[in-house]
């Protein structure tokens, strides 16, 4: 049952994923790269772009893209309502204890430790996308000499251009697609 | 205030507006919901916005939600979160179901494809960043657990591929138990 795969599968993203956009995409990546095969990694890099350049928040992007590929609108819709549940009931018990208590000590301490955890997260997702950037494939080919240069320059030119003049993700991301048809063209 | 429906009215339009044009994320939104709901509507004090933004950064689920749905609750109970919610997810909803429809006949065209794979290099550059500024802020922690979660965290999950959900959880209880430690230590270095 498609739907209830995608409801089940968005519905843990949406209870996982702590701390902003970016700490949703390795959930993303693990359920529906990884444990369901419902998008290659190519593909999820694609969403991840598509993402950045359009409003709304990755993890519902993603729902939307990945619910309507596999099951058209519907599954689109189910994927979304799946990936708000937890936040609606969580948001909601959270809201009556921080009121009542007046602090969120406890919640504070959990995510103290959720902080170092999801760099790690996201690192290992940017890690991948690195090397299927690089060399195409998922894993680090034998030989690391058959590199796609233009890929190197290219995240070489964004990282250089986020670092030091802190551009928006969408100028970057969108720049070296922009790069990537001039290299294209001149090379 | 004003009469129900015009409330509701004005919390889906509100929301709605805001999720259809603020591009990145979370950290973005909140700020423009502070201006349209404390600024210019009036309805939320100063104190409860920043009370809802901690919250919502708190809480699992996407940041915008999180914090559409407090501030649909606070204004107009039950009805305005659903209104504020709706209004949120709406956007990205349609406009990604669009691209998803076209997305194949897109992505076959050869141009299409060179700068989609460009960008791939682009996102990839822009998580290396994202991981680059969070770690330069644990530094400033100057504590060493939160470099052996991160260590361990990556090991777990890239070498032995542990679930990430089942990391998430362990690392979530580490820090609880850090915080119960070092609270403790305090109350008896008080005494």
């Amino acid at each position: 049952m498609i739907y209830l795969e995608l409801f089940w599968s968005f519905f843990q993203i949406g209870l996982f994923a702590i701390g902003g956009g970016y700490a949703a995409m390795p959930l993303i990546q693990a359920q529906v790269v990884d444990a369901r095969g419902w998008l290659s990694l190519a593909q999820f890099a694609d969403v991840m772009a598509i993402s950045e350049m359009t409003p709304g928040p990755i993890a519902l992007n993603a729902a939307t893209f990945v619910g309507v590929q596999t099951a058209g609108i519907p599954g689109g819709i189910v994927a979304t309502i799946g990936c708000i549940v937890p936040p609606c009931i969580i948001m909601t018990l959270l809201a009556y204890l921080y009121y009542r208590y007046r602090g969120l000590s406890v919640i504070q301490g959990i995510l103290a430790g959720l902080r170092p955890a999801v760099i790690a997260m996201i690192a290992s997702a940017a890690l991948s996308l690195v090397i299927l950037a690089f060399y195409g494939t998922r894993t680090l080919p034998a030989d690391l000499t058959v590199i796609n240069w233009r890929a190197v320059v290219l995240f070489a030119a964004a990282l250089f251009v986020l670092r030091k003049w802190k551009v928006s993700p969408i100028w970057a991301i969108a720049g070296t697609g922009a790069a990537g048809l001039l290299l294209y063209a001149l090379l | 205030m004003e009469n129900k429906p015009a409330v509701y009215r004005k919390l889906f339009f509100s929301t709605l507006k805001l999720s259809a044009f603020t591009f990145g994320g979370g950290f973005v939104i909140v700020p423009l919901m502070r201006r349209r709901f404390v600024e210019e509507l009036g309805w939320l004090e100063e104190q409860e916005m920043l009370d809802i933004t901690a919250l919502s950064q708190s809480s699992p689920g996407p940041i915008a939600v999180n914090a559409s749905i407090l501030i649909g609750y606070r204004v107009a109970g039950l009805p305005g979160a659903l209104m504020t919610v709706l209004g949120t997810v709406l956007p990205p909803l349609v406009i990604i179901s669009v691209i998803s429809w076209f997305y194949q006949a897109f992505r076959d065209n050869p141009l299409v494809n060179v700068a989609m794979t460009g960008m791939l290099a682009g996102v990839a550059a822009v998580l290396c960043d994202v991981v680059i500024t969070m770690t330069a802020k644990l530094f400033k922690q100057k504590r060493i657990l939160p470099f052996v979660i991160l260590a361990g965290a990556f090991v777990a999950s890239r070498v032995f591929g542990v679930n990430i959900m089942l990391i998430i959880a362990a690392c979530g209880l580490i820090g609880a138990c850090d915080l119960f430690i070092r609270r403790k230590r305090e109350k008896e270095g008080q005494k």
